[in-house]
């Protein structure tokens, strides 16, 4: 079975849950539902042979409503087909975990949980992974800076705020020419 | 260019014997210079280069340097090679605590000197936000002469230390 007629048998079996199909260059994608998702994962690994977990991972498109993307990447030794399903979420809304599915999945959702702030129902283990337990920011989300904001958890953890622009170490880009734009060209005030 | 070493007396022993006159101050700093042991902290990348310049090659043993102690109560010097994340930072600070004195730090590479490229949420600026550093090694990563010419440089500065005298004012000042 290649992967164009596992995304058939998927639509066949699961019907209105799939919301659309996209297909670019060989690697075929399918939208669902949150609700269908978990099943639909089930059957890929049970009846589909995908006995890998390659990725999860999450999006956010802020903005838009529902706020977050869940996307699974699937593939199996016995075919070496590749499936990608996506699922949105709204924000606040629980995933229902795949962790009894694929043992993987267990590091892959607490990053999730880490970065984006997405709670997984039936976890056996959600905390964070990257992050220190109590810091209280999600960063990988839209509106956290990537300088950071400051935090400190005595004795735990601390964070400060990384300086982006201006200083002694950054070039400047609408220099007349290289002496001008090197850094240590600026003095510091 | 390199500024050469200041240039020592000849020295005969045939004439003068085996006993030297020197001061307590140089005669301590040279045994501390020339029997650095590092604490490799190594973190990243500049770790790779930090051994390449303890093998063969680039040998750290003519320094003698060569001994790596990992315990951080056995070692003189810390050398901070790699990115220090804000999760690493205070298990460095608590290595640094436990190194006791004299001891030195060497800030190796662009991460540790100064948070490097990573500027972000993860990322400390630079370890001399946590502890005082003596050398700053710039490169990313160094290569292995960048790391010796820093510990050269490190060496310089213990040659001009005052430990003795420093103590025997403190003594002083506490007898009056």
């Amino acid at each position: 079975m290649n992967a164009a007629q596992m995304v058939t048998a998927l639509k066949e079996k699961f019907g209105e849950a799939v919301l659309s199909t996209v297909e670019f260059r060989g690697e075929h994608t399918l939208n669902v539902t949150l609700a269908s998702a978990k099943p639909l994962l089930k059957y890929c690994r049970d009846e589909l042979a995908c006995d890998y977990l390659v990725d999860i991972t999450s999006l956010d498109q802020m903005g838009q409503e529902p706020r977050f993307e869940m996307v699974y990447e699937v593939t199996g030794y016995s075919h070496h087909q590749h499936l990608r399903i996506k699922a949105q979420i709204p924000d606040g809304e629980e995933v229902p975990t795949v962790s009894d599915v694929w043992p993987t999945a267990n590091w892959h959702e607490r990053e999730a949980y880490d970065m984006m702030g997405i709670l997984f129902a039936g976890h056996p283990d959600l905390r964070r992974i990257l992050m220190w337990e109590g810091y209280p920011y999600f960063p990988l989300r839209k509106d956290f800076p990537l300088a950071g904001k400051p935090s400190d958890m005595p004795d735990v953890g601390f964070t400060g705020i990384a300086p982006m622009a201006d200083g002694p170490f950054v070039t400047s880009a609408g220099a007349v020419d290289t002496v001008t734009r090197e850094p240590r060209a600026k003095r510091v005030e | 260019m390199v500024a050469p070493a200041e240039s020592h007396a000849v020295y005969d022993s045939k004439i003068e014997g085996n006993i030297v006159f020197t001061k307590l101050d140089s005669a301590i700093n040279w045994m501390r210079k020339n029997s650095l042991w590092p604490m490799p902290m190594g973190l990243a990348c500049c770790a790779i280069e930090m051994m390449a310049s303890a093998c063969s090659r680039y040998d750290l043993s003519r320094f003698g340097m060569e001994v790596m102690r990992f315990s951080p109560r056995q070692a003189d010097v810390m050398i901070v090679a790699g990115t220090v994340t804000y999760k690493m930072a205070l298990a460095v600070k608590r290595v640094w605590d436990q190194m006791p004195e004299p001891k030195w730090c060497i800030a190796m590479g662009a991460c540790a000197s100064s948070g490097g490229m990573y500027r972000s949420y993860a990322v400390l600026q630079g370890i001399d936000h946590l502890i005082p550093v003596d050398v700053y090694i710039s490169g990313c990563p160094p290569r292995p002469e960048a790391l010796l010419e820093g510990l050269m440089r490190l060496q310089r500065k213990i040659e001009g230390e005052h430990s003795f005298t420093e103590q025997k004012q403190e003594l002083i000042n506490e007898l009056t």
